[in-house]
């Protein structure tokens, strides 16, 4: 079976403009942009139905069923949306219970027009939609009872599942769900006021809690259906290598072996093992020869990426921003001038729930069950691999262990390969399964990076002149998304947390270099600003270091006046870290960053030393401002774990290399994300109290954190870290 | 004069006398185990530094030197890289720490389908058995050897007890049939066969366990 | 293929496996039993994390073949001991989870943990819990749910 995989490309792309013009113009069904989505001078989607039923179902119990139009992969979904419903619901929260939608139209992204998760769009996206549910849902059960009873529905009030009438009449939602669910959906409702929230803005705990914790919750990869068979494949070791010869006598030797075959893969071919169950599965995979054919293919190599990439850098490439007065660096004496190179290595996900997707074929139709960010598009994958429309696709949610971006893919490799398997069986649920091997070599990293900075600094101490090169690997070209994501040759997602810098730096160029190289990149979580971030934070501290100026008043005098997110969190944070920050111990440094990124600003403040060699970080202050804090305890817990997961690029074993065209990782041995050891044993965050929109607290916790201990560092070592991962101190 | 040198010459034969004694009684003990055989006291000191360098070429091979670190940590591999998961030594004894124990994994043998090298009590060798210095690097020849040597920080083990030691202990038999690695290659063997060892530490005992002078 | 007459949470339980499988995989496959959880297969990251005869065993990398008759406890059944079920208690009240993949595993290492160091200080929670991945990174909260379990527990 040789590869169609540009058929299936092709395929899908036509596919795509036609469901793009069959909504009846729809805007932008395919469009995703990060960092921003609410920018200004694009028109306002036109309004969407959502049908309330389809995301809520009271049952004669009591028990209030919440469709979620995401996946939870631990953000914290199934509980913050559900209680911005039941809010306006008026519910009783202790009745309430998420789930997962599956994939369909009508749990599509409201702003993104595609069912997904990501931008840290969860509740920013959702929150108005999930308020006008649980409101109309209210409405529909009051005016049900208003029915019953006779009487107006302005005489009646809701609280807590019950409708209350005049004259005491009471009835609790569960009898009047289907009366209500016959009543007209209103077309317009109150919202509360936010003095009337029981739940929004109220430090409410997780409903998956407690199934997390005693082994009930089910992943997708803990899936288990009758006559289910267990898949894992034999990917080439250099990306896009085509199979030539199997030898897989050795493999079929093991007793549960089903089938072995070749299969088209989104890149190259690749040899699928189907067995009984997953050990032998990876055993068989494990023992297959396999001669692979690599003519013609790219060998990436790291160290020579490496160097090509700090070459590009010492050119201007497309150009995102050009401002002012590009003579101004060289009338810029070269005492005050500053040039600074930094480099960055491909980084993988590594989710702790390995890549895994369900799917069974039953030759008009199918099902899959995935633990996906991306269902419109794994739905549509796996039809089309199939032969099938996507609505014949049952398309289930299942929680996942962990994603970051990784199960977000434009050409759902995962799903994708799973339906080319099931394909082979009949009503057979095959579950692929990517061990941790496969999912460290695999691909589909946050790209390497070359940054060169040159910064011309005026006789105040600021930034007169800025001229900035990024080098990296489009995320987009040659998708769908190219044409909304990348201007002019640059790919917004490569420069934003430079080109959208909130800094006043009059003369201010920025360009970009996008290679093309044969290593599949993606978008890890908070994107450009992993890079940007780093980059920009580090060099305004050395820039304060010069100007003799505290980090935090320094970025205050910088910062444009109506950068008011980030002026407020700086403030917050110096409020909140003063005390601390002046009363070190010998030997600890406080490092400070802030950034803003997904409409969400943050400030940092970390407490740092050098312990065995390595950072040791004993606190971390954040300061937060998201907007309308729906949920505060959720939001903790994301800047929390957010910054843990950024420290990973600080860590030592913190890079995927490659040599030859073969990734030198394997696991967690060789890469290495951070253990409780090297997160902060505190972290205090504070959130500004707003009632502005809510902006996304997913990602905009990654960036700060790796700046901020660097920053501390050099405080104590005296060296500048710019070329990650943080080999030594 | 007379006096004290009667009283020497008394003490001298008193010493003898037990010393005769002693090596009477030792001579012919048994040593247990497969490579008993009969101490001779005849190897030279040259023999027996000879010897060492062939017993120090083993001690300072993966197989054995990655759980006689300086650190609070055991190695791996043939590279001696610090073992992931930050594994830690715990007490004195050397097993891990609660919930992170050598025996959560290692078990009495080795697991070749996962590739975990496993022997009965997994576990690290106290510090003063320490063979590298805290940067991972092996110690010299010397100083090993006086490590070895030191009854105060060797569990108070003479030559007789390192012989057996070394041809008996189950860690160190673990050496010579380390296992699978979890690509399934085999690990690498330590330089010497078991009999070389086992042979050129007999030697080295013989000679009264000399050590090279130097650092 | 050979069989095992294997104790998990004090029940019997036969299966008939080849010996080299992993004992995490006999409890997921062949048990059902999928509390237990796949992060990488080589001991490196904690989420198979076991109690085999007491010990925090990650069943990952042990054949079933080397487990005798020792008595095997998983996270299905950790709360029916005293300190089991405080610790889970604790980290629903801490709201610890994120994606909770992990969990099972802190958990089952946790519950190791405090029943043989009651009163654990911030090392011995760092080194006991040091191995055990979350790339959540919810660790912060890790360190306060076990001490407020030991608080509760001593």
């Amino acid at each position: 079976m040789r590869a169609e995989k540009n058929d299936l490309h092709l395929n899908r792309r036509s596919f795509l403009c036609a469901s793009t013009a069959a909504a009846g113009g729809l805007l932008v069904s395919l469009y995703l942009d990060f960092p921003a989505f609410a920018q200004e001078g694009r028109p306002s989607p036109p309004p969407k139905v959502y049908p309330p039923d389809a995301f809520v179902r009271i049952e004669p119990s009591g028990k209030i069923f919440i469709t979620v139009n995401r996946l939870e992969f631990g953000q914290g979904v199934q509980t913050s949306l559900p209680m911005v419903l039941a809010d306006e619901l008026d519910a009783d929260w202790s009745q309430v219970v998420a789930e997962l939608a599956p994939a369909a139209e009508v749990y599509k992204d409201p702003l993104f027009g595609i069912q997904m998760v990501g931008g840290s769009g969860s509740i920013s996206h959702s929150f108005q939609q999930y308020r006008e549910l649980g409101a109309k849902t209210r409405a529909m059960l009051i005016a049900a009872a208003a029915d019953r009873w006779k009487v107006s529905p302005n005489d009646c009030r809701a609280e807590n599942s019950v409708v209350y009438g005049p004259a005491g009449k009471s009835a609790r939602y569960a009898e009047l769900a289907e009366r209500a669910a016959r009543k007209p959906v209103p077309n317009t409702v109150r919202l509360k006021n936010p003095s009337e929230f029981r739940l929004i803005g109220k430090k409410v705990p997780r409903l998956d809690s407690r199934a997390k914790c005693d082994g009930s919750q089910k992943f997708g990869l803990d899936l288990d259906l009758p006559g289910m068979k267990i898949a894992v494949v034999a990917h080439p070791p250099v990306f896009g290598g085509r199979v030539k010869n199997v030898d897989d006598q050795e493999a079929r030797r093991l007793s549960g072996v089903k089938d072995i075959f070749e299969i088209p893969l989104a890149k190259g071919t690749g040899v699928a093992v189907v067995a009984d169950r997953f050990w032998t599965a990876k055993q068989a995979r494990d023992r297959l020869q396999i001669e692979w054919d690599l003519s013609g293919i790219e060998l990436a190599d790291s160290s020579q990426l490496r160097a090509k990439f700090k070459e590009m850098a010492r050119r201007p490439g497309n150009v995102a921003v050009a401002r002012g007065d590009d003579k101004a660096m060289s009338r810029t004496p070269a005492a005050r001038r500053i040039v600074a190179e930094y480099e960055f290595p491909y980084l993988a996900h590594t989710p702790m729930e390995p890549l895994n997707a369900t799917v069974s074929f039953k030759g008009d139709k199918a099902e899959a069950w995935v633990p996906s960010q991306f269902q419109t598009l794994d739905q549509m994958a796996v039809a089309q691999a199939l032969g099938l429309k996507p609505e014949q696709v049952t398309f289930h949610t299942e929680y996942a262990g962990g994603g970051f971006g990784r199960r977000a893919v434009i050409d759902s490799h995962v799903p994708l390969e799973a339906a080319l398997i099931a394909k082979r069986f009949r009503d057979t649920p095959i579950k692929l399964v990517w061990p941790r091997e496969d999912d460290v070599r695999g691909g589909y990293y946050r790209p390497m990076h070359a940054h060169r900075v040159e910064i011309g600094i005026g006789a105040d101490g600021m930034p007169a002149a800025w001229r900035h090169v990024v080098v990296g690997q489009s995320l987009v070209a040659g998708t769908p998304f190219a044409a909304m994501m990348i201007k002019d040759g640059v790919d917004k997602t490569t420069v934003e947390g430079v080109e959208d810098t909130h800094y006043n730096v009059p003369n201010f160029h920025v360009s970009a270099h996008h290679p093309v190289v044969n290593v599949p990149v993606l978008w890890w979580r908070s994107v450009g600003h992993t890079h940007t971030a780093f980059v920009m934070e580090t060099l305004i501290d050395e820039l304060a270091t010069r100007a003799k100026m505290d980090p935090i008043a320094y970025r205050r005098k910088l910062l444009k006046p109506d950068a008011k997110k980030l002026r407020t969190v700086l403030d917050l944070l110096d409020q909140k870290s003063a005390a601390w920050r002046k009363n070190l111990p010998k030997g600890h440094a406080a490092g400070i960053s802030c950034h803003e990124c997904f409409n969400t600003a943050v400030a940092c403040a970390v407490e740092v030393s050098i312990e065995n060699k390595r950072p040791k970080i004993h606190r971390a202050t954040l300061a937060v401002h998201c907007g309308l804090a729906v949920n505060p305890l959720s939001i903790e817990s994301q800047f929390q774990g957010g910054i843990g997961f950024g420290l990973n690029q600080l860590m030592a074993q913190g890079a995927i290399t490659l040599k030859d065209g073969r990734v030198e990782q394997s696991n967690f041995d060789g890469f290495t994300p951070p253990y409780i050891g090297d997160a902060p044993v505190a972290v205090d965050v504070h959130i500004v109290p707003s009632t502005e929109q809510p902006t996304g607290c997913g990602e905009p916790p990654v960036p700060v954190i790796s700046p901020a201990v660097v920053n501390a560092l050099t405080r104590l070592t005296g060296k500048r870290y710019r070329n990650l991962p943080l080999a030594a101190v | 004069m007379l006096s004290n040198s009667r009283f020497f010459i008394r003490t001298l034969l008193i010493v003898l006398g037990f010393t005769a004694t002693w090596i009477v009684l030792t001579a012919d003990a048994a040593v247990e185990g497969r490579d008993s055989q009969k101490l001779n006291s005849a190897a030279s000191r040259p023999d027996g530094l000879a010897a060492w360098e062939q017993v120090y070429l083993v001690l300072i091979s993966p197989r054995c030197i990655n759980c006689h670190t300086a650190t609070n940590y055991p190695q791996q591999g043939d590279d001696r890289r610090r073992h992931f998961a930050n594994v830690v030594r715990g007490g004195h004894e050397g097993k891990g720490v609660p919930a992170l124990t050598c025996a959560g994994c290692h078990q009495e043998v080795n697991a070749d389908s996962t590739g975990v090298p496993g022997a009965p009590n997994w576990h690290l060798a106290p510090l003063s058995m320490r063979w590298q210095d805290t940067n991972d690097r092996p110690l010299s020849s010397a100083a090993v050897c006086r490590a070895v040597t030191d009854r105060s920080r060797n569990h108070n083990m003479d030559g007789r007890a390192l012989l057996k030691h070394n041809a008996e202990d189950k860690l160190v038999l673990w050496g010579r049939n380390p296992g699978r690695r979890p690509d399934g290659t085999m690990r690498t063997l330590p330089p010497l066969t078991h009999a070389e060892f086992a042979n050129a530490t007999r030697t080295w005992v013989e000679a009264g366990t000399p050590c090279p002078r130097g650092r | 293929m050979a069989t095992y007459q294997l104790n998990v949470n004090g029940q019997s339980k036969k299966v008939d496996v080849d010996p080299g499988t992993p004992l995490l995989w006999v409890l997921r496959e062949d048990l059902k039993m999928t509390g237990t959880k796949y992060g990488c297969g080589i001991s490196a990251c904690g989420a198979c994390t076991v109690h085999v005869d007491g010990i925090a065993t990650r069943s990952c990398v042990v054949p079933v073949s080397l487990i005798g008759n020792r008595k095997i406890t998983t996270i299905e059944a950790i709360a029916q001991d005293p300190v089991g079920r405080k610790v889970q208690d604790a980290w629903v009240e801490k709201d610890v989870v994120q994606c909770g993949y992990c969990q099972s595993g802190q958990i089952m290492s946790a519950v190791a943990l405090l029943k043989a160091t009651p009163k654990p200080t911030e090392q011995n929670i760092e080194e006991s819990m040091g191995g055990n991945l979350c790339r959540c990174a919810t660790y912060v909260r890790i360190r306060e749910a076990i001490k407020s379990a030991s608080e509760q527990l001593t």
